[in-house]
């Protein structure tokens, strides 16, 4: 074949990469660019490669018929009786918890609407990144501040009715706040009548009706009263994430919405841990691939190797009606056809008396209702149905 | 004035919300492309996995019930994957 070589080996190769590419996934495509990139190869040996190639693609497919349903079930079961049953373990030196294991999986399919530990990884842009000490003022911005978190000290003056708070400044300054800021908050929720003097460190709230129970009431009110951050973000930890190479921030309690507005954070690539939080601000598609991740995230923490494309699946039930909706009696199963079905998984008198109040017909098309019935299941050879004709 | 400065900030959002990494991108296929489709998969139009209309994707491409459009995800095992759900309201 001595005309083949002449013909420019490369320009070959990128056609027939663009003819398998209409048969092939992008991932396999690239991969055998870069493998053949550096390696001399004739059009025959390449003619053969991509009948092998395209062989055994298709070998590997998913047969039609085939229960990968249940092949799920299994791969996923199995795994989850070898993992632990405790919901969470204190990793690090500053105490931050977080769920893993079999209570965090079942959270995850149950499609719960709150996680047990609400979580957020927050990345940061260019500017942030780089630095802990900028990483820190992110995070300040973000971790819900009360006037609580910069006292030092609290006292009430029962004689004078007043209430004597002394703000710690480095705590202030640390956060990036000031006594003004303080003597703003303080003002707008001190009530009518109340007097506010700042002297140095110290605020002196003086209310005109001496009360204790009143006095108390106010005090409780002013410390609890939100100076900086987002509501419902409880913690956050600036910590240097070796596999991004970069300082990110990670939150208890989420706020995913409130924190996308934040400057210098990331809004690209910061996600939450709240599926149904997810699915709200970023829509279903968005909601599936955090539950895979997740789903992917706790097998791997407890060293179970589980195939990606199960936990896909399970995912992609999940979301299936653009909602996020469990794998149970309240979602998946509930939304199933056949009455038989629903009523063989839970709650099966409920369910007898609910179908035959609306009527309901039984099809015996899904697996559970023909082996109630004694049919032929639906699955694998059982899928193909004949037609006879008759002369 | 303060309800226009909400409106901004909430456009803002949304334009955030829509180059967020693990935000497909997505496209509103014409009728006529959707026959093939539906064809080529062997299913009906119902069949397909749904998206709501007030879903931030749908939204963002002006998809309406009835819609069928198309998702292009990066998929972890396939370097990236199309696929297709069907509007319904919501």
């Amino acid at each position: 074949m001595a005309e083949t070589k002449s013909m420019g080996p490369q320009e070959d190769l990128n056609n027939v990469l663009v003819q398998l590419a209409k048969i092939l996934p992008p991932r396999i495509i690239d991969d055998l660019r870069n493998r053949l990139s550096n390696m001399e190869i004739t059009k025959e040996q390449l003619a053969n490669l991509t009948r092998i190639l395209v062989n055994e693609y298709y070998k590997m497919l998913i047969d039609p018929g085939e229960a990968i349903g249940i092949v799920t079930a299994q791969s996923v079961g199995e795994p989850s009786t070898q993992m632990i049953l405790r919901s969470f373990h204190f990793a690090g030196l500053r105490e931050f918890s977080m769920a893993l294991g079999l209570p965090r999986m079942i959270e995850l399919v149950d499609a719960r609407r709150k996680p047990s530990i609400p979580m957020m990884m927050i990345y940061l842009d260019e500017e942030h990144r780089k630095d802990p000490n900028k990483a820190q003022e992110v995070a300040y911005k973000v971790q819900l501040t009360t006037i609580e978190n910069v006292t030092k000290s609290v006292e009430i003056d029962y004689i004078n009715s007043q209430i004597i708070i002394e703000i710690d400044k480095n705590e202030l300054n640390q956060r990036g706040l000031s006594m003004e800021d303080v003597r703003k908050v303080v003002e707008r929720i001190k009530g009518k009548g109340a007097r506010v003097e700042i002297e140095d460190n110290v605020i002196r709230v003086t209310l005109e009706e001496a009360d204790i129970i009143k006095l108390r009431r106010v005090r409780d009110k002013i410390m609890q009263t939100r100076l900086a951050g987002i509501k419902n973000v409880k913690k956050s930890l600036v910590r240097y994430s070796e596999r991004d190479g970069e300082w990110i921030i990670e939150t208890e309690g989420t706020n995913l919405e409130a924190v996308l507005t934040i400057d210098g954070v990331d809004y690209r690539r910061t996600i939450s841990n709240d599926i149904h939080e997810v699915a709200e601000v970023l829509g279903v598609e968005a909601a599936r691939t955090v539950i895979m991740r997740e789903l992917k995230k706790v097998l791997d923490q407890q060293g179970l190797d589980t195939d990606l494309r199960h936990l896909m699946l399970v995912s992609d039930v999940m979301t299936w009606t653009g909602k996020v909706r469990q794998v149970g009696r309240h979602g998946v199963v509930s939304e199933k056809e056949s009455p038989l079905a629903r009523a063989a998984f839970e709650v099966t008198v409920k369910n007898l008396v609910e179908a035959s109040i609306k009527g309901e017909f039984e099809n015996f098309r899904g697996v559970v209702e023909s082996v109630l019935a004694g049919k032929y299941i639906p699955i694998g050879t059982g899928i193909v149905q004949l037609l006879m004709e008759f002369e | 004035m303060s309800a226009g400065g909400r409106r901004r900030k909430t456009e803002e959002r949304f334009k955030r919300v829509l180059e967020h990494e693990y935000m497909p991108k997505a496209e509103v296929i014409p009728k006529e492309e959707v026959k093939e489709i539906l064809k080529q998969l062997n299913a009906k139009m119902f069949q397909l996995p749904w998206i709501r209309s007030s879903d931030p994707l749908a939204r963002a491409i002006g998809a309406r019930p009835g819609n069928v459009i198309r998702i292009i995800r990066k998929s972890d095992t396939a370097g990236e994957f199309i696929t297709y759900r069907f509007v319904v309201p919501g």
